[in-house]
């Protein structure tokens, strides 16, 4: 398995691998990062201090390691996909013990300089076995029972200690990027037709056994679902979070009312504004129009990855690449929805633009593997 | 791992497919963020542009100011003063013991109030006002505003406080108001929104609780924008409120202070009424009590000491006391008797100190009895027993009847608390309430005003007034309102007999008078202003017989709780009748002795309007008078007036 197999006609080398470099997206994403600068000043009420000058800090330092990553051959990273995933099951393993409790659930690592979230690593950690996974396995056997098992193992060991934390969001977020990956790995569609009838009834299942000694989630689960079906519930309450954001949202207009001029993020109607609803913010500053601005910087940036897992025939860089993409996806449609009412409220934040320095770092390592496989794409 | 090529190919070939359809999916999704995005933002956007203004903007209340109270010249009883009180909020005080702490070396602050107010501090949100101190003086203020860079957090406020400058000489008049308590909110089925104002004062007591819609005013209203902890950024727009009502009343100021210190540590109660208007000049209860205490709510230690004094000076005497009117209840029944036609003036009655009423023997207050009466005489001299005889012959309903038409057992309409209606009684009622028939001896108690019979001072002022006028005169305590003059008092005519009134008003005049009256110690020597009047002196209890025997019925040798009532009422000048008024002293011994001079001396303060000179009284009693005066710190006799008459 070295790399040496690889029948490379031609890469660039050295610096000449930065003119290579998918300068589009590169942009993009800093863009993206830029509209979540300019939130974080107007959600601190016109102010650097406390998140926006520390999100461009760390944004710095995320182009950077995309930079590194980028630079370094895609097989490379490709070998140590074992590592990478064993390492971030071990670190999960590691917060269950020495975990910081914050908002109800165990998810950080105190490293002294920043919180890690080994959660976020693991979305990445993942996609890369499995495309290390699929690389490795011959055609004919990707739909045989054993492999396709042994992969949906390699997802869920991660998944259950997440649940556990306990984080619902990213856990579901887990598994419908790697069943995303192991689709596009060519496995056969009777069993994703298989799992989906099998998640309908296992929602079905969920509903009927509220209330009942079987009963298989929290309380707190299952009147978030209630809240989300029916907001004006409980307005004041569990309902206000989505109450506030439609409010916000609706509020926005076409236009929006201006930089640093929304009422419901000025006054504190919003909740966590600054991480997972920041895009209210957005919504009421800059209306329709911005709303649907950062929809489709998110949409090319999708976009650039698939065309690099496309124009490759590096099955992982094709895999990681698309894995990546997807990943990035259901980052923010999930979020969105959220905001929006149409999802229930789990704790995702909007990549690139919430307050955040794990997901921040994770997230612009991942597009340095696109960017990597895009360097190092034979050609 | 080396792959064939045609096991690449077919690989590639499914990525490409899958790669469609979930790009594809992905793509949909997309459109569907931005559909719903178009929803809410675009279409629905008006809607929810309401309800975020509806989250910002909130509608606070402005307590209106409250309706001043002024005497009939204007000088002030009841206004709005600007009350002043420290606030802190924690949030902005920074280190609050070191600024509180600063505080203290301006404002004293008692350091228990201290230890309260910093837990109070610590369990509030950090945004909430809290009040430091209340009721601060201009001096402390000033020098908080002074100090202000080195107090953050501390702010000077200033709100509106009722004060009554006039103390306890209008406590009776006008009541007081206080704090709403939560008592006062459950009796409201729709409380006005307005009473959950903190420290908003409503009217408890007295014309300030019954005339409370007029005082109260309408509140304003300002819009603030509030953030989602309800903390205030700024004020968007503001309507001030509509000050209540400032209500002129009827009395007069400088009358009052008079009575009331007249009065002076009596239990008892004075009341002084325009003949003309029905207007209340004067209505004076005694002792009284500073209404200022119950303004922000009075101590323990206070309340306790008024309610546990015997002289009662909670209870407004002139309105909600009621009394066996006694001897002055003699009109009533001699002018129902003249005007059934059962006697006539001259008719004389004999009065050997007794008589036989059923198997009861009823006496005389004269042992030895008056021998005979007649009408004036009888009034004159107050003689009982030709009160019983001539209300044998014209029976119990028709004197009632008679004090019914003068005002007594009757509630008056008064702006006051609790307005007695006194009782006057019929055999109906007897047998009513007490499921006993009448018997003959209630009528003979009854003709002189004693055993069922009671009054307030109130009603006795205005059973004077009728006597003095024919007219159906009622009382009056609001001048006017907003200055617009309110209806006055005088009533129309009560159709009695010009003659029969005549008779009583100069009977007595004479016992004010005449050598022999049992009032002539209390008359007024000037002759323009001559005074017709009648004592009272009720009885609270059984003279027994054992007691009778033993001969210990002078008053002053019993406690004071059984002592007589002493009553006196009347009218001046006599010809052309300008005031009334009505005088009872609980438990004072003789109405000749304790009430008549009280009367006498409230009656010249009125004519004169001003201290009276001394030549208006009798002369033996001018060196008591002159040094009375001078207690009751009244400026010297007007010289002026004085020599103008003469």
């Amino acid at each position: 398995m070295s790399f040496l197999e690889y029948n490379v006609k031609s890469t660039p080398t050295g610096f000449r691998k930065l003119l290579f470099l998918n300068w589009p997206l590169t942009l993009l994403l800093a863009a993206a990062a830029g509209v979540g600068f300019m939130m974080l000043y107007s959600v601190a009420g016109g102010s650097m201090s406390p998140w926006a000058e520390q999100q461009m800090e760390r944004f710095a330092l995320g182009m950077a390691v995309m930079l590194v990553v980028a630079l370094i051959p895609i097989w490379f990273w490709r070998n140590l996909s074992g590592v990478a995933y064993l390492f971030g099951l071990a670190l999960l393993v590691a917060v269950e013990f020495f975990g910081t409790v914050g908002m109800g659930a165990q998810r950080w690592i105190d490293l002294g300089f920043m919180q890690l979230q080994p959660s976020e690593l693991m979305k990445i950690a993942v996609v890369m076995m499995l495309a290390a996974y699929y690389d490795w396995l011959p055609a004919k056997r990707i739909s045989h029972p054993f492999f396709v098992l042994l992969p949906v193992l390699i997802v869920l060991l991660p998944t259950a200690l997440i649940i556990k934390q306990p984080d619902l969001g990213t856990s579901l977020l887990l598994v419908v990027g790697s069943g995303g990956v192991m689709f596009l790995a060519g496995v056969h569609w009777g069993y994703f037709a298989a799992v989906i009838a099998a998640g309908v009834a296992l929602i079905l299942a969920v509903f009927q056994s509220r209330g009942t000694d079987w009963q298989l989630l929290n309380d707190y689960q299952y009147r978030r679902i209630d809240i989300f079906l029916d907001p004006s519930q409980e307005p004041l309450g569990a309902g206000y979070h989505i109450t506030q954001s439609k409010i916000a949202l609706g509020s926005g207009g076409w236009s929006g009312r201006g930089f640093m001029q929304g009422t419901q993020t000025r006054l504190n109607f919003l909740p966590e504004k600054h991480t997972d609803f920041i895009f209210t913010t957005l919504a009421e500053e800059f209306g329709f129009v911005g709303g649907v601005s950062l929809l489709i910087i998110y949409g090319l940036i999708v976009l650039f990855c698939i065309v690099t897992a496309v124009s490759t025939r590096d099955r992982f860089a094709q895999l990681v690449s698309f894995g990546v993409a997807i990943t990035f996806f259901l980052f923010f449609a999930v979020n969105m929805s959220m905001v929006m009412g149409l999802a229930p409220v789990v704790g995702v934040p909007l990549p690139l633009v919430s307050y955040g320095g794990s997901a921040m770092l994770v997230l612009l390592a991942a597009f340095g593997l696109v960017q990597s496989a895009n360097i190092h794409r034979p050609r | 791992m080396k792959r064939s090529d045609k096991e690449l190919g077919l690989l590639h070939r499914r990525f490409g497919r899958r790669t469609l359809l979930v790009g594809g999916l992905q793509l949909g999704f997309m459109g569907l963020l931005a559909g719903r995005m178009r929803y809410l933002q675009v279409e629905q956007a008006d809607q929810y542009r309401l309800l975020a203004e509806e989250n910002r903007i909130n509608d606070r209340l402005i307590a209106p100011e409250r309706g001043e109270l002024f005497d009939r010249n204007g000088e002030i009883i009841a206004q709005n003063t600007p009350s002043y009180r420290i606030i802190i909020v924690r949030e902005d005080a920074g280190d609050v013991d070191d600024v509180l702490l600063n505080l203290s070396q301006l404002v004293h602050i008692d350091p228990a109030e201290m230890e309260k107010l910093k837990a109070e501090l610590y369990r509030s949100p950090p945004f909430l006002p809290i009040t430091v101190a209340d009721q601060v003086s201009w001096d402390d203020i000033s020098r908080v505003a002074v100090n202000a860079p080195s107090l953050p957090g501390i702010t000077p406020e200033v709100g509106l406080a009722r004060n009554y400058p006039q103390g306890a000489d209008f406590a009776h008049v006008v009541g007081y108001v206080g704090p709403v308590s939560d008592f006062d909110l459950s009796k409201l089925e729709a409380p006005n929104p307005v009473l959950k104002i903190p420290r908003f004062q409503i009217g408890k007591v007295g014309l300030e609780s019954k005339l409370e819609d007029q005082l109260r005013g309408q509140a304003g209203a300002k819009r603030v924008e509030v953030n989602a902890a309800g903390r205030v950024m700024r004020e968007l727009d503001r309507q001030d409120g509509v000050k209540g009502t400032d209500l002129q009343l009827t009395v007069d100021a400088r009358l009052q202070r008079y009575v009331q210190a007249r009065l002076g540590g009596e239990s008892a109660a004075a009341v002084i009424m325009d003949c003309d208007t029905g207007d209340l000049r004067a209505i004076a209860s005694s002792p009284a009590f500073d209404p200022n205490l119950f303004v922000r709510g009075i101590s323990v230690a206070d309340y306790n000491r008024l309610t546990s004094n015997k002289y009662r000076p909670l209870a407004n005497k002139t309105v909600q006391g009621t009394y066996p009117p006694g001897s002055t209840f003699k009109m009533v029944t001699a002018l129902a008797a003249l005007e059934a036609g059962v006697i006539g003036p001259e008719d004389t009655v004999w009065c050997p100190g007794h008589m036989q009423v059923g198997n009861r023997r009823f006496h005389c207050w004269k042992r030895g009895g008056h021998g005979h009466m007649d009408l004036k005489n009888s009034l004159k001299q107050s003689c009982d027993v030709y009160y019983y005889d001539v209300a044998m012959k014209v029976g119990i309903n028709k004197i009632t009847e008679m004090a019914n038409r003068l005002g007594l057992g009757v509630r008056h309409d008064l702006p006051m608390s609790a307005v007695a209606q006194g009782l006057t009684p019929t055999t109906d009622w007897k047998q009513r309430v007490h499921d006993e028939s009448w018997l003959i001896g209630d009528t003979a108690n009854a003709s002189i005003g004693q055993g069922f019979m009671l009054a307030s001072p109130m009603q006795l002022a205005v059973m004077t007034a009728r006597l003095a006028t024919g007219r159906a005169v009622s009382p009056r305590l609001v001048k006017s309102q907003d200055g617009a003059e309110q209806t006055g008092g005088a009533g129309e005519s009560l159709g009695l007999n010009p003659t029969n009134l005549r008779y009583i008003r100069e009977a007595m005049y004479d016992t004010s008078n005449d050598r022999r009256g049992t009032a002539y110690g209390s008359r007024i020597i000037d002759d323009a202003f001559r005074m017709a009047g009648k004592t009272g002196t009720s009885q609270v209890r059984n003279i027994t017989a054992a007691e009778r025997a033993a001969g210990v019925t002078k008053n002053e040798d019993l406690p004071w709780e059984r002592r007589d009532h002493a009553l006196f009422v009347n009218f001046a000048p006599f010809d052309r009748p300008k005031f009334a008024v009505a005088v009872v002293v609980e438990h004072g011994g003789g109405g000749s002795k304790a009430a008549a001079p009280i009367a006498r001396d409230i009656t010249l303060q009125a004519l004169y309007d001003g201290t009276p000179p001394l030549e208006a009284y009798p002369a033996k009693d001018r060196e008591r008078i002159a040094a009375q005066q001078k207690e009751l710190n009244q400026p010297p006799p007007g010289a002026l007036r004085g020599s103008d008459r003469a």
